[in-house]
């Protein structure tokens, strides 16, 4: 029984872990862009089924996963190019719950493209590897999750450097904190904003093309991803890239276990009940400063 | 003076659309339209008070939409309370529900507080979902119509009139507690929470005030919902994508007009009946419009349309 | 002001009576029937083949030359899945378009939500819901094509039984249909002799159910698994049944019954059993078989027109607008009372769910002959004999 039991808990550590990491890069995307802009964007989940809805339509029409994949991601950061130039940009004066309102009907608007240009239909990609499942300690753990796993570790790897190291990341870190002192710096914080948006875009994206083998895509999985995404974030810490990636997965195992350990019916509910519970305690999240309101 | 001369301007106009509607619309469909229009303006201008006035957003107020709907659906259903009280009973609960969650929750700011709002909508929602026993589960529940002083309450011109009846107490309500002292506290914590508090404002029991109060406003308006459809689901009360739909009504109408969240009410409610001749093209035109609202009216219909009258008649 | 009500009152007491002669000179005017369905939102997947359906096989009486002459005009909305939606439309059919027979409504939560304001209006109601309580106890004016969740059951323990298995694990979805048949298998399970001894659920927008199935797996007397659940969720647990390397015999249940379920759960269901209509086994029916002909008629035209495998739901709305065509047609009658009674006297109706007889005390007439059991073979529908 105790070995049963050891192969269980590893199975749902295995499959919160998947999820989580799917939530995490989703998060990540929203806090790049709650970052330059302080937009909540409710998009952000629909870059996601756009980049996977693209890679299953290239890949049925016979390119290879690999193309497919990378032309999944261009049309997801296209698709944040264009939210953040022709919607957020004219709408800059509007107060945040207006903003609020544009990403959701930003949201709407794209699931009603996907439902044209693709159709209603759920679609899934093969696994980017053809090999079989690995059985560890009694659980078996799919090697797409590995996939995943490994690619969000390379995005967040990238990402850090990219902020960090290059004077356009640099800029992109500047921006977010003072946008007035990053113009008189000299910076042309239009453009960088617009890097931000196509950035997270492709994370977004990537996160969809990946997760698709595992949990499948239709024009509608925009909407769940981007609630848990802006979870996952506040978890975390608004603003905070590690707090995004920790809130993530967090979320994804406390999802798996409270679903396996405590009732499928209320997996959902688990979720919720820890943020509420960490907001009671934390109010900043995880990671998360305490904002100071100016007088 | 003038604000008092304004306020019975705009009740006096939204009584005189509701009582001359009937008179010109061709069929029942369209009094149904237009009760639906003035029950979800009555949650969106309680929702109002919460957003536009206090400041504070909340991302699942159709849970309260939802208990305000099954309290009548189970009140009459399990427990043979007639419709009238179980009307009550759901307001009564809505309220010390909001009152409960209220305290922890409204110490969060901003988007901290719209995921708070998010995950105490998401449980009830699923609440009503999974003890099916009790609610039905997701195929919903049958309502049975209310019977006061003899009369069973069915047509469409009865509830009708009754949910026009309370939109206008409602709005009445809401614009008395603007003009009201707790008003002002409201806009002085809207504007900065810090100088309302030095100026002696118990911001915390303020902010609760309003939750409780437009918390009872979406409980009202479900109740009126369920007894005029005669069936509700989870989804179609206290889903996420309602709750979405109300935030919605407020900004689009704009932020602290209470007449504006009715105008709102009534934009949410008939776009998606006018947009059903764009067939497969309805959800890409209802985003699209949704986007092309805030870029051109950034803050709400009615706030800017009200900016560009006074600026032209200046 | 009275001048002004009653100049109002006048111009449209005027228009109406236009109306209404207007009406009376144009005998050769189209049939209006409407269609509410879920063509977006979580249950496209039933409404959308149901919308292509309906379009086609309307299309294809008109091309015939209608209904003694007359076309018919179809007016189609899409209630998202939406109750609220649902019931509004509703009162426009109704009120607006005045529509003589309504077939639609693809869930059970829509049709509930429509299902007072039809029997309000006197108006014939052909339902594509599942689930019993659509029809039980009998509304004059609603009738419903799919078959039962009890039937399903039923059909599954039927096969469970005579495998010489009796203890069972029932992993159901959390949305109506899953709840509804998990409810109905709950009940009639101890009529079959089976003991559920385990029980999981899944949400529709779940997208790993390793979880619950490791829970499953760790019950050592569960001797099968029944799924009850509809649409693309099911083929996620199918599989990651496979990844988790479980061999129990998994039992799907007629939700699923669209090749799309198949091809989604990537060999998963190989394997699998699950209760279907005649629709699914297509050319494999015998020849004799009475269900072959329109089986056969529906899925070639839908297959081209709509390029993409037929499913049991288009299916369910095959047999009902059929069936609401020919009502009219022995009715010889546009007038909705007249038009339920020719449904409600419907014997032996052939459609390519099953066979219709309706009564004033069934307003669904299926029996279970109408399901077929089969096992996923090869990626396809393989009708298997009962306990083989």
């Amino acid at each position: 029984m105790g070995i049963g039991m050891a192969a269980d808990l590893l199975q749902y550590a295995s499959s919160g872990v998947t999820i989580g990491a799917v939530y995490a890069l989703v998060a990540l995307g929203f806090t790049l862009i709650y970052n330059s802009t302080h937009v909540a964007n409710f998009a952000q989940g629909d870059f996601a089924m756009l980049g996977a809805m693209t890679t299953v339509f290239v890949v049925t029409g016979g390119l290879p996963t690999f193309p497919a994949a990378i032309l999944g991601t261009g049309v997801a950061a296209v698709a944040g190019l264009a939210l953040y130039r022709l919607a957020i940009d004219p709408a800059r004066s509007s107060p945040v719950l207006g903003l609020i309102v544009l990403t959701i009907g930003a949201s709407i608007f794209a699931k009603g493209v996907a439902q044209l240009v693709f159709d209603k239909r759920f679609h899934s990609l093969p696994s980017w590897f053809d090999a079989g499942p690995i059985k560890l300690l009694g659980a078996t753990i799919q090697t797409q999750s590995l996939v995943v796993l490994a690619g969000t570790i390379v995005v967040v790897g990238a990402l850090a450097a990219f902020t960090t190291k290059t004077l356009l990341g640099k800029g992109i870190l500047a921006v977010s904190q003072n946008p007035l002192a990053a113009t008189l710096m000299g910076m042309n914080v239009r453009s960088i904003v617009t890097l931000a948006f196509v950035v997270s875009a492709a994370i977004g994206g990537l996160a969809g093309i990946m997760a698709a083998p595992i949990t499948l895509t239709s024009y509608d999985a925009g909407t769940i991803l981007s609630l848990k995404g802006f979870a996952a974030a506040m978890l975390g810490g608004m603003g905070n890239p590690v707090g995004a990636v920790v809130g993530g997965i967090v979320l994804g195992i406390v999802e798996a276990f409270g679903g396996g350990l405590i009732s499928s019916a209320y997996k959902d509910a688990f979720a919720f009940l820890v943020i509420l519970i960490v907001l009671a305690v934390r109010p900043q999240g995880f990671f998360g400063s305490i904002a100071r309101e100016r007088v | 003076m003038r604000s008092v001369r304004s306020r019975l301007l705009q009740l006096a106009i939204l009584v005189a659309i509701i009582a001359i509607a009937p008179l010109l619309v061709p069929s029942n469909y369209y009094l149904r339209v237009m009760t639906l229009i003035y029950v979800f303006g009555l949650a969106a201008v309680g929702l109002n008070l919460l957003m536009g006035f206090a400041g504070q957003v909340s991302l699942g107020h159709a849970g309260f939409v939802g208990i305000g709907a099954y309290s009548v659906a189970l009140g009459s259903v399990h427990w043979g309370l007639p419709g009238l009280y179980s009307v009550v009973l759901g307001a009564f609960v809505s309220a010390a529900i909001a009152a409960l969650v209220g305290r922890p929750i409204l110490r969060l700011k901003g988007h901290y507080l719209a995921v708070a709002t998010l995950g105490f909508g998401f449980l009830i929602a699923l609440l009503i979902t999974n003890e099916a026993g009790l609610t039905g589960g997701p195929d919903g529940i049958s309502v049975p119509r209310p019977v006061v002083f003899g009369w069973r309450l069915r047509t469409v011109e009865q509830w009708y009139w009754i949910s026009g009846v309370a939109l206008v107490v409602g709005v009445f309500i809401a614009q008395n507690l603007v003009a009201s002292s707790t008003g002002r506290a409201l806009r002085a914590i809207h504007d900065s929470e810090v100088a309302a508090q030095a100026i002696g404002v118990d911001v915390a029991k303020q902010k609760l005030k309003v939750f409780v109060v437009s918390a009872v406003y979406a409980s009202l308006a479900g109740s009126l919902l369920a007894f005029c459809n005669g069936h509700i689901t989870p989804d179609s009360t206290a889903g996420f994508l309602r709750s979405v739909e109300l935030v919605t009504m407020v900004v689009l109408g704009g932020l602290g007009s209470v007449l504006g969240s009715v105008l709102g009410a009534a934009v949410l409610v008939l776009l998606p009946q006018v947009l059903t001749v764009f067939h497969d093209y309805e959800h890409l035109m209802l985003g699209l419009l949704m986007v092309l609202c805030i870029v051109m009216l950034p803050i709400g219909v009615v706030p800017s349309l009200a900016k560009k009258f006074a600026r032209s008649g200046a | 002001m009275s001048n002004i009500w009653k100049s109002l009152r006048l111009t449209f007491s005027t228009a109406a009576t236009a109306l209404l002669m207007a009406q009376a000179s144009y005998a050769q005017q189209p049939i209006k029937i409407g269609a509410i369905l879920s063509v977006t939102g979580p249950a496209s997947f039933l409404g959308e083949p149901q919308k292509r359906t309906i379009e086609m096989l309307a299309q294809q009486v008109n091309a015939e030359g209608g209904i003694a002459g007359r076309k018919i005009e179809l007016v189609v909305y899409d209630d998202g899945g939406d109750a609220n939606a649902a019931r509004t439309f509703a009162s426009r059919l109704i009120d607006q378009d005045k529509v003589i027979a309504m077939v639609g409504g693809s869930t059970t939560g829509t049709t509930m939500a429509m299902l007072p304001a039809f029997e309000e209006a006197e108006i014939p109601f052909m339902s594509m819901a599942g689930a019993l309580q659509v029809v039980q106890p009998v509304k004059k004016w609603v009738f419903k094509t799919p078959q039962t969740d009890t039937m399903a059951c039923g059909k599954i323990f039927e096969d469970i039984k005579a495998r010489g298995l009796s203890s069972i694990a029932v992993v159901f979805g959390t949305d109506g249909f899953g709840r509804s048949m998990r409810d109905q298998c709950v009940a009639v399970a101890p009529k079959y002799g089976i003991n559920i001894v385990h029980e999981e659920s899944f949400g529709p927008k779940d997208s790993d159910m390793t979880p619950q199935l490791t829970n499953v797996r760790g019950k050592k007397d569960v001797q099968a698994i029944v799924v009850p659940g509809i649409g693309q969720t099911p083929a996620i647990l199918a599989r990651n049944y496979k990844q988790l390397g479980m061999t129990l015999p998994l039992y799907v249940s007629h939700g699923v019954a669209s090749k799309e379920f198949i091809d989604l759960s990537a060999g998963g269901a190989e394997g699998a059993r699950l209760p279907v209509p005649a629709l699914l086994v297509g050319s494999k029916l015998a020849t004799e078989d009475s269900q072959r002909a329109p089986v056969l008629a529906y899925t070639q035209a839908y297959e081209k027109t709509a390029n993409q495998p037929v499913s049991a739901f288009g299916g369910f709305m095959h047999d009902g607008f059929q069936m609401v065509v020919e009502a009219i047609k022995r009715s010889g009658s546009t007038e909705p009372a007249k038009i339920r009674d020719a449904l409600e006297a419907t014997k032996g109706f052939v459609g390519v769910n099953g066979i219709y007889s309706m009564t004033a005390k069934d307003h669904m007439g299926l029996d279970l002959a109408g399901f077929r059991m089969v096992e996923i073979k090869n990626g396809n529908w393989s009708p298997i004999a009962s306990g083989k």
